[in-house]
């Protein structure tokens, strides 16, 4: 089964210092990347930029209406997403719980809805 | 084995009744087939029983009733799930979907291999159960539907009786279990026994439901019974079908332990006028001894595993109750030290509360006291009404009858449970007419 796991945090203040503090930040980044793939179970993942560069978008009488912002104003926001293939939800549960965002966010587990070919 | 005779109505209805009592185990072994459909698996259960009614009223009452259900009701199963896949396939020929199909048929290929209803099963499969267990008591569901689908389908209770033992309507209770099994079907919630790594959380999970079942039995929170009987009797079933599931596990041991020992007081809880009896006030020749021996029995053999957990200290707790004689001859220097022990291991606050008021007894009201502000200081209970009942009972052993009417008032105040409120009147009259009363640990 197909499962995203949505990763919210309260928005960071960008690391300032040396790069190889950026680098030890991104390390268990990397790592946990690393085991996914050698798992078998990564299928994507990205981080997306700060919540400031969102733009929300509706569509009302034929009108497209856009918003500066996320759509909505929570403390913690959505940051990023890993969509992984495994058996069941213990394990879509325990590799959200792997996530370093796990240790400081939230790791919201969903799977993805098989649309039936009727 | 000769030819069984046709089967009359009420030989058909007797052996109907005895597996209808046995649905919980026929739908784990039904489950396998369904590949966690709950839904399914309750249709499927179904209609094989009332094709049981005309079957064996022509061809005679199988030998294994049950086992008959079970395969028929596989087998109908198994045909829904195949008609189903051969629509799709027929509809839509992608590679995917036939891919999908193919892996749910290679799954209960063996399951569909058994063709005759009426062969001997064997199957009522111990660890189709415990798939069951675990699959109702996931984490990733909320504790109330964990509760609500754990009574439904392994307590085999039905809608409508959950529904009652918890007071919410018929309807909401459907639709809790409606919502709950939508998610194990559509969130991926596995049937099947969680592996090692992830066991320890997992039977901890099955456990506090059973515990919860069992505490909103003895003392509901806001019913107007003291106690509620079927549940506590529901939980304690479950208890014994976890212990028979899993006789290994020191902790699952501990908690029918723990309920067997505590429910043994029942009979004396509540006197002839339905008001709460503390357990200093109990008559103690109505406790239960066959429960209290079953108890401390099952508990000396889960200390014996040296596998200590929070439900074998309770259930300790418990049988130095169960053992004493009167309240005042209870070992309560034994009781103060299981206590430490498990806010040492479960960092509980109310266990520290209960220890204080064993270390009055133990050592001296000021003792007792003492402890019970330290709790009071380091954790915020001001809400739990048990705390001023502690505090009051305390001090009022400590001969300060305003302090001790105070928190008895404020307890009072906080209780939603009317036969509690009816116990602290009760007490808050006597303080201020007679005087010194006796105190009670809370029961």
């Amino acid at each position: 089964m197909k499962y995203m796991l949505l990763i919210y945090s309260e928005p960071q203040t960008p690391p300032e210092g040396e790069p190889q503090d950026f680098e030890a930040m991104m390390q268990p980044w990397f790592d946990y990347g690393d085991a996914m793939t050698e798992a078998g179970v990564h299928v994507a993942g990205d981080a997306l930029e700060a919540i400031e560069t969102a733009t929300t978008v509706r569509v009302r009488n034929d009108e497209t209406v856009l918003t500066d912002g996320p759509f909505a104003e929570t403390k913690e926001v959505l940051g990023g997403y890993y969509l992984i293939d495994v058996d069941n939800v213990d394990d879509a549960i325990a590799w959200a719980a792997r996530c370093p965002a796990a240790q400081y966010g939230s790791m919201e587990v969903r799977p993805l809805m098989v649309i039936p070919e009727a | 084995m000769t030819a069984p005779p046709s089967g009359t109505a009420d030989t058909v209805d007797a052996a109907l009744a005895l597996v209808a009592g046995d649905r919980r185990r026929i739908m784990a072994s039904v489950m396998p087939a369904c590949h966690g459909d709950l839904d399914l698996a309750d249709d499927a259960v179904a209609e094989a029983m009332a094709t049981a009614v005309t079957a064996w009223r022509d061809n005679g009452i199988p030998d294994n009733p049950a086992g008959w259900v079970v395969v028929v009701a596989r087998r109908r199963a198994i045909d829904r799930i195949r008609s189903a896949s051969r629509r799709r396939a027929r509809e839509q020929r992608t590679a995917p979907a036939a891919a999908v199909a193919d892996r749910g048929l290679a799954h209960f290929a063996g399951d569909g291999a058994v063709e005759d209803p009426m062969a001997s099963l064997g199957a009522l499969d111990v660890d189709d159960q415990l798939r069951l267990v675990f699959m109702c008591c996931h984490p990733a569901l909320s504790t109330p539907a964990q509760v609500a689908l754990t009574l439904r389908y392994v307590a085999g209770l039905t809608t409508a009786q959950v529904a009652a033992a918890f007071v919410v309507s018929p309807d909401a209770m459907a639709r809790r279990i409606h919502r709950a099994r939508t998610k194990v079907r559509d969130a991926g919630i596995p049937f099947r026994i969680p592996r090692d790594a992830y066991l320890p959380d997992r039977l901890a999970a099955v456990l506090a439901v059973v515990h919860l079942v069992f505490n909103e039995g003895y003392l509901p929170h806001d019913d107007d019974d003291l106690q509620r009987l079927d549940l506590a009797q529901e939980a304690i079933r479950l208890a014994r079908l976890l212990h028979d599931l899993m006789p290994d596990e020191a902790e699952v041991t501990g908690l029918l332990a723990l309920c067997l020992l505590t429910h043994a007081r029942a009979p004396a809880r509540v006197d002839a006028t339905g008001a709460l009896v503390v357990m200093a006030d109990q008559d103690r020749s109505r406790w239960d001894a066959d429960m209290i021996d079953e108890g401390r029995a099952l508990l000396t053999g889960a200390l014996r595993r040296q596998d200590l957990g929070r439900l074998q200290l309770e259930a300790a707790i418990a049988a130095c109750h169960a053992d004493a004689p009167t309240h005042d001859a209870t070992d309560w220097l034994q009781i103060v030290a299981l206590y430490d022990e498990l806010v040492r291991m479960t960092g509980s606050p109310y266990a520290a509360v209960n220890g204080a008021v064993a270390r009055a007894f133990a050592v001296d009201p000021d003792a007792g006291l003492a402890a019970l502000e330290a709790v009071a200081d380091r954790h915020d209970l001001e809400a739990w009404p048990y705390l001023h009942v502690a505090r009051g009972e305390l001090a009022a052993m400590a001969g300060d009858h305003t302090a001790a009417a105070a928190s008895l008032s404020r307890a009072r105040a906080l209780t939603e449970n009317p036969r509690e409120r009816d116990h602290l009147d009760t007490r808050l009259a006597h303080l201020r007419s007679n005087g010194p009363v006796r105190a009670g640990e809370g029961d």
